[in-house]
């Protein structure tokens, strides 16, 4: 039921306050329902795209991040007193939605685990032309200064290519990697979420962080 | 002597983990001699940096 009313919401051009009434069980005042309602309804209203964005570059499975999207907006509509604490309703809703996006991840790594995901013989290294026989830089892969990198941020284009870059790491490598960076679990977590040992943890993420760098140095801070 | 290769290896990990007190004196010995390991640093701290921009969170 609770899921209906808030696909409802989406249809939804405001937010009604009598569904946020209903959803936090009648513990807010009227007025209070009314405000949330305009807060939530400014937030949704902005962000949804990039929630659902943000839900389906981590899960890659489109269901799977709308499913997560939904379950965040009704944990916000359940968690009103939580939010009265929080000065932005940003913060906290991505807050939520990353705790809906791991448990996500748990649920999934249940249904496929990570040794089961293909690539891994491929994955190993691959690296080696990048360095000479005694395992320093080969010269025409010694990596140069990037000119400018804040700069880079700013600009638009720089995020179309990071994440065609982030596309193009191997499945395994970017569930650990996402986990990593984007949902900031540390690595131990990571291992026992994953079933995998620390010091694989540490070369999947090692691989990562080279791949990407060679993907931008390629693609974006070419000289 | 460590190589570069290497010194990658223990510059990802700097980002996951306390390196030991031995190994964070090689690798600073390492960088202070090269110049594209300097730069690797560099740019993985960069990586970090824009992997948090993009989280949205901020």
């Amino acid at each position: 039921m609770a899921v209906d009313v808030c696909r409802g919401i989406f249809r939804f051009t405001r937010i009604p306050a009598g569904y946020i009434a209903v959803m936090t069980r009648g513990h807010l005042s009227p007025e209070a329902s009314v405000t949330l309602a305009d807060r939530l309804q400014g937030f949704f209203g902005e962000h949804r795209a990039d929630l659902v964005r943000f839900a389906t570059l981590q899960l890659r499975d489109p269901a799977m991040a709308e499913d997560a999207v939904q379950e965040t907006l009704i944990a916000v509509l359940q968690g009103h007193a939580e939010f009265a604490n929080r000065s932005t309703v940003k913060t906290w809703v991505f807050s939520i939605l990353k705790r809906k996006i791991i448990d996500a991840l748990r649920v999934r790594q249940r249904e496929v685990p990570i040794s089961q995901l293909g690539g891994s013989d491929e994955e190993r290294e691959g690296f080696d032309t990048l360095f000479d026989q005694r395992g320093h830089w080969a010269t025409e892969h010694r990596p140069h200064r990037w000119a400018d990198p804040d700069d880079s941020l700013e600009q638009q284009q720089f995020w179309r290519v990071f994440e065609l870059c982030l596309d193009h790491l191997p499945e395994r490598t970017s569930r650990v990697f996402m986990m990593r960076e984007f949902l900031e679990l540390d690595t131990d977590e990571i291992c026992q979420e994953l079933a995998i040992t620390t010091s694989n943890c540490w070369v999947i993420l090692h691989r990562a962080r080279m791949s990407l760098r060679l993907c931008l140095e390629e693609t974006w801070f070419t000289h | 002597m460590m190589n570069c290769k290497q010194a990658t290896h223990l510059m990802s990990e700097d980002l996951d983990r306390p390196l030991r007190w031995r190994e964070r004196m090689a690798l600073r010995f390492h960088l202070m001699m090269c110049g594209g390991c300097r730069n690797f640093r560099q740019q993985i701290a960069f990586l970090r940096a824009a992997m948090r921009m993009r989280s949205g969170g901020n």
